[in-house]
């Protein structure tokens, strides 16, 4: 990409909030916190994949989707499977009546691997799976719906109502799935033990890696004219409809997006906590990844990243000091981020903290003879009403 | 499957599946009666909806142990007195939560999706803090235990008439409220149009509130019938949510008529499936067909035609 | 010079007898403090060669268990038992001579975040041990946690076995020891010839009732139906029907949680009286516990299969009852699994002083053959497959929300985890 294209891309005030989340994730964190803690921050990470599919489904988009949980769970379960089979050879499963299949499906009488285990031998075809099922998926649920103009608030239930189905095919279809227990025990990736504290540290470099990619195509998305018309059928529907648009493409599109993010994010979650379980794909942990995005602020991809992180880092040190009182200090974060700060800490930031950074580094500048910049940074959009 | 049964002891099961699913149907209409009005007359989506029919189970549950401790000679009617207090006790709160939160919220409907969310967390949290994180056992007067025998087979459950009945006469209730009644006109013309309503004096907010405030007692009364055939904990609402929801959306959100069709529906498809496939696969394919069906019919079953 | 010469040694003379008078009084202080220690409590770096959280006065232990949401209301009594086990130790002198301080961590109900705290247990705090989990999921999540950093999880749930870890201690019964002696007990007293099967759709049901299918088939008896609603169902009106239909004359029944409550009492609703046992009602999840939340009138006459019960009258159980009562409420009820939570402690205890040691790995090999005649339900021992030997009861379910025990097995069942036969 040519200079001016990346500088349209990244805008000076974005590439200043893109610069400060890098040295935050990729140099400040790593090297001040021990492998146990940047691993959760690893872990939370995944969940910022999340809701950065959301900030374009529901920020921009105006789609709200209570059953993101979904997506996370199939791209967690895909990158699980492979990594059962691994673990599942003859050898370490002689026990079994059957060895060679997952411990689970021998619990259950299974006798051989369902044909749908089959292709996840070939790490190849899983992460293909990884972003491509859920995404088919995506896509069918949204031509589905967004072609029946279904939207907002019905979205948001029926989404609710296929987490719950997925939760309950999971759980009930135990001898395929590993039911409420989840697919655990994954110990190996081609041979190589993702346990230890340096495969933690590449799969935390690796997550930031992926979400500094999936980051730059949200802020590609977010500038092109695509970004441009979700704004506009978010305010106004109809008339992007009445200018001659397809909204429905726009919005699976938008839709299937998100749910890729979603599925990085889950496998990148099964590689860094070593097991998948169906607690991620139902309504609570969908809702709650909304919140994620809600405390970052619904329209800042960044802001998501921050979101999550500041949202779950309260959660684990609450939770490790008072937890009964986690559950007050969560509901009256919801309700705080609604009713106070609509924009989140995005919004927050726009206000105070970017003028402030940006005068100092126009001041920085103009006291080695420069040009004072304008103060006014382009490109903000519209805070929805 | 039949083959080992004669014909009348093949007709008294279908009709006790037939009972059984009227009982689920007058749970379900007892669920989202409430929800119907809330979030079908208001658009607020109340996800705290299961943690205001706690409330009243809640609130039945100390009323029971107030009786059985200060007057055990009327403890058979405790149950209507607890029925009256869940009613005004979640009426109450739900109208306090509309003056704090709710009426901010009215031009932005999924917002009120996150922060009822978060007013549940808090009532559950509040609810573990008060009562315990166990559930609780409330004691049921002796006249709503048992069944009545109607043939050798056939047996009704004394509580599901119960709750039939209160299904019935809330819904009528409502109805008249609804469609015969002063307030049920301004309530509607709130709904159809508020800047207009306003215009011709009616107080919208005033009619918010109230509205908000019968949703919930309603919720509450639900949750009172409920300790009669579910459990009671701090966490039990959100066993409800999901299901109430449904109902709502599939029967058309803002038509009572609609709502009480797929209360029907649902219960139906689920209660009969229940009998020949496990328990588990049938909520799959009632959930399935619920989906399925809203996707042909994205507004619901019934749909107010409205101008907006 | 001379004078100054004559009088160092003179000076010497005169002052090392009180310097070697002090010196040894203090050397023989010392050892006698030592020897005193030894006695009481061995020195740290003897006890605790693997850098586990053990000081001289103080060792450190995990509690992990949901407080929050949906399963705190099974977890809250197990963390009630073990922080009792833990206080009366401590009042006793503690372990090795150091007292046990403990660290709680909530699991919320969500098997990541049990994963995510015995990590942080184990890794942060170097706990010696940890007292937790309460779902087989929970056990499965934190599973290679322990492995890997090699802990030890003492697991009061009676489950589906299938797993023997070496860095587990379960305290519960596994599957077959409660679920055959129940069933034989059904068929030689009660003539039981049909069977219904029913569970919540989840691990322990479906293993459980394979195992009590297996069981019942290999009688030459019959299982007329078997079914599974998922966790939180709450309508089980068509369930009843089937009964009504199908005539079994034995429901067994793996319902858990809220789901129990909403069973329990349409089945009394539906007019299928437990207490004329036609069918009788068989279950492996109803403890004293989740009586309070179906009431004891609605649970009347239905006959649970346990290790324990809070009605047992020997001794130890008296104590333990009225501890129990005295630390958390006259009103509180204390079921099977609270008392396996109790056990954790004391086994661990008694592990830790027969290996005269902390290190998880001395500890695991001391535990093998460790016997506790102090348990409540009676006596216990360690097997060299982590699983406890115990006996087996029968309660019959009374409307004060206690159990009548009708039946003890007479010896010890030998716990098997991996049953032959019944796979």
């Amino acid at each position: 990409m040519s200079y001016t294209g990346l500088r349209s891309l990244l805008p000076k005030n974005d590439l200043l909030s893109f610069g400060v989340l890098a040295l935050l994730l990729v140099v400040i964190l790593p090297l001040s916190l021990d492998i146990f803690r940047l691993n959760l921050i690893g872990k939370y990470l995944t969940y910022a994949f999340v809701a950065l599919g959301l900030v374009l489904c529901w920020g921009y988009g105006g789609i709200l989707s209570l059953g993101q949980g979904v997506f996370f769970g199939l791209g967690g379960y895909a990158m699980a499977m492979f990594l059962k089979l691994e673990a599942s050879s003859p050898e370490n499963t002689a026990i079994q009546s059957t060895p060679g299949i997952p411990d689970f499906m021998d619990w259950n009488q299974l006798t051989e691997l369902p044909w749908f285990w089959e292709p996840f031998h070939s790490l190849g075809f899983t992460i293909i799976a990884i972003v491509l099922v859920p995404s088919v998926f995506a896509y069918i649920i949204g031509v589905a719906m967004f072609k029946r103009r279904v939207g907002g608030v019905y979205f948001a239930i029926i989404t609710q109502a296929v987490a719950a189905i997925l939760t309950i095919l999971i759980i009930g279809q135990q001898g395929y799935t590993g039911g409420v227990n989840g697919i655990t025990d994954l110990r190996t990736l081609n041979g190589w033990d993702i346990r230890t504290d340096g495969a933690k540290y590449f799969f935390y470099f690796l997550c930031v890696f992926l979400l500094f990619v999936c980051l730059l195509i949200a802020q590609f998305v977010r500038k092109s004219k695509l970004g441009r018309l979700l704004v506009a059928m978010r305010e106004m529907e109809d008339r992007v409809r009445f200018s001659g648009y397809d909204v429905s493409n726009f919005k699976i599109f938008v839709f299937c997006l998100g749910s890729a993010f979603a599925a990085i994010g889950g496998a990148m979650f099964t590689l860094q906590v070593g097991f998948m379980s169906p607690t991620f794909v139902g309504i609570v942990p969908s809702i709650e990844m909304v919140i994620f995005c809600a405390v970052g602020g619904r329209l800042s991809i960044i802001g998501a990243v921050y979101g999550t992180l500041v949202v779950n880092w309260a959660k684990t040190s609450f939770s490790e000091s008072f937890p009964e009182l986690w559950l007050f200090a969560m509901g009256a974060l919801f309700i705080a981020v609604v009713m106070a700060f609509p924009n989140g800490l995005a919004g927050l930031y726009k206000k105070y903290g970017e003028p402030l950074l940006l005068r100092v580094i126009d001041k920085v500048k103009a006291g080695r003879g420069g040009l004072g910049g304008d103060l006014n940074s382009k490109g903000v959009v519209h805070e929805r009403q | 499957m039949f083959a080992d049964y004669s014909t009348s002891e093949l007709m008294s099961i279908f009709a006790m599946q037939g009972f059984a699913g009227l009982i689920l149907f007058s749970v379900f209409v007892l669920m989202a009666l409430g929800l119907a009005i809330i979030f079908g007359q208001m658009g607020v989506i109340n996800m705290a909806h299961g943690e205001f029919m706690i409330l009243g189970a809640y609130i039945t549950y100390l009323t029971s142990n107030i009786f059985a401790d200060h007057m055990p000679q009327l403890f058979g009617s405790y149950f209507f007195i607890a029925m009256a207090l869940a009613f005004v006790a979640a009426g109450a709160l739900g109208m306090l939560v509309e003056w704090a939160l709710i009426r901010h919220l009215y031009h932005r409907p999924l917002d009120t999706l996150l922060a009822t969310w978060g007013l549940s967390l808090i009532l559950q949290q509040l609810y573990r803090t008060i009562f315990g994180a166990r559930e609780v056992g409330v004691t049921l007067p002796d006249w709503l235990m048992g069944s009545i025998q109607l043939t050798d087979v056939i047996e009704v459950p004394i509580n599901g008439i119960f709750v039939m009945s209160l299904a019935i006469g809330i819904s009528v209730t409502v109805a008249a409220l609804m469609y015969r009644s002063r307030w049920g006109i301004q309530v509607r013309s709130v709904v159809q149009n508020r800047p207009m309503a306003g215009a011709v004096g009616i107080n919208t907010a005033k009619v918010d509130r109230l509205t908000f405030g019968l949703g919930c007692g309603i919720a509450g009364v639900a949750g009172s019938a409920f300790t009669m055939i579910g459990s009671t904990g701090p966490t039990s609402g959100q066993l409800y949510i999901v299901d109430t929801f449904l109902v709502v959306v599939f029967g058309g959100a803002q038509s009572l008529l609609g709502t009480i069709a797929s209360a029907f529906t649902i219960s139906q498809a689920q209660s009969s499936m229940e009998f020949f496939l496990s328990g588990s696969m049938s909520k799959v394919l009632t959930l399935l067909f619920v989906v399925f069906i809203l996707m042909l019919r994205p507004q619901g079953l019934f749909s107010l035609k409205v101008r907006r | 010079m001379a004078t100054m010469r004559n009088a160092r040694p003179s000076g010497l003379g005169s002052k090392l007898p009180v310097l070697v008078k002090a010196l040894a009084g203090a050397v023989a202080g010392a050892t006698m403090a030592l020897s005193a220690a030894v006695h009481a409590a061995p020195s740290t770096a003897e006890v605790n060669t693997t850098n586990l959280a053990v000081t001289d006065d103080k060792v450190t232990v995990g509690i992990l268990h949901s407080v929050t949401g949906t399963m705190a209301i099974s977890e809250t009594g197990s963390v009630q038992a073990e922080k009792l086990a833990i206080e009366q130790i401590n009042a006793m002198g503690g372990v090795l001579g150091r007292q046990i301080e403990y660290i709680q961590e909530d699991g919320a109900s969500d098997w990541p975040t049990f994963a995510e705290k015995s990590r942080k247990l184990l890794v942060n705090d170097k706990v010696a041990a940890v007292f937790g989990c309460w779902t087989s999921a929970s056990r499965k999540a934190v599973l290679p946690v322990f492995e890997q950093y090699n802990g030890m999880l003492y697991y009061p749930t009676f489950y589906e076995g299938l797993e023997q870890s070496p860095n587990v201690i379960y305290t519960g019964q596994e599957a077959t020891q409660q679920i055959l002696a129940g069933i034989d007990w059904v068929v030689k007293t009660k003539g039981a010839k049909s069977f219904y099967l029913l569970g919540s759709d989840y691990i322990w049901p479906r293993t459980s009732n394979k195992i009590a299918r297996k069981h019942i088939e290999k009688l030459g008896l019959k299982v007329v139906g078997e079914d599974y609603y998922p966790l939180g169902h709450t309508q089980f009106n068509s369930i009843i029907n089937k009964f009504k239909l199908k005539k079994p004359d034995v429901i067994f029944a793996s319902v858990v949680g809220g789901s129990n409550v909403a069973f329990y009492k349409q089945l009394k609703a539906a007019g299928i009286d437990m207490t004329k046992e036609k069918p009788l009602v068989l279950t492996i999840s109803v403890t004293e516990d989740e009586i309070l939340g179906i009431g004891g009138e609605n649970i009347e006459g239905a006959y649970a299969s346990m290790k324990y019960f809070q009605s047992l009258t020997n001794d130890n159980n008296k104590a333990f009852v009225k501890a129990f009562k005295e630390r958390w409420g006259d009103d509180i009820v204390i079921g099977d699994v609270t008392q396996a939570a109790y056990l954790g402690p004391w086994l661990w205890k008694a592990a830790v002083e027969k290996a005269g040691s902390f290190d998880i790995d001395k500890v695991r090999e001391a535990s093998p053959g460790i016997e506790l005649t102090s348990a409540p339900e009676g006596y216990v021992k360690i097997h060299p497959n982590h699983h406890l030997w115990s006996k087996t009861r029968i309660g019959n379910a009374k409307t004060d929300g206690q159990y009548e025990i009708v039946y003890e097995t007479p010896e010890l069942i030998e716990p098997d985890p991996f049953p032959e036969g019944y796979q």
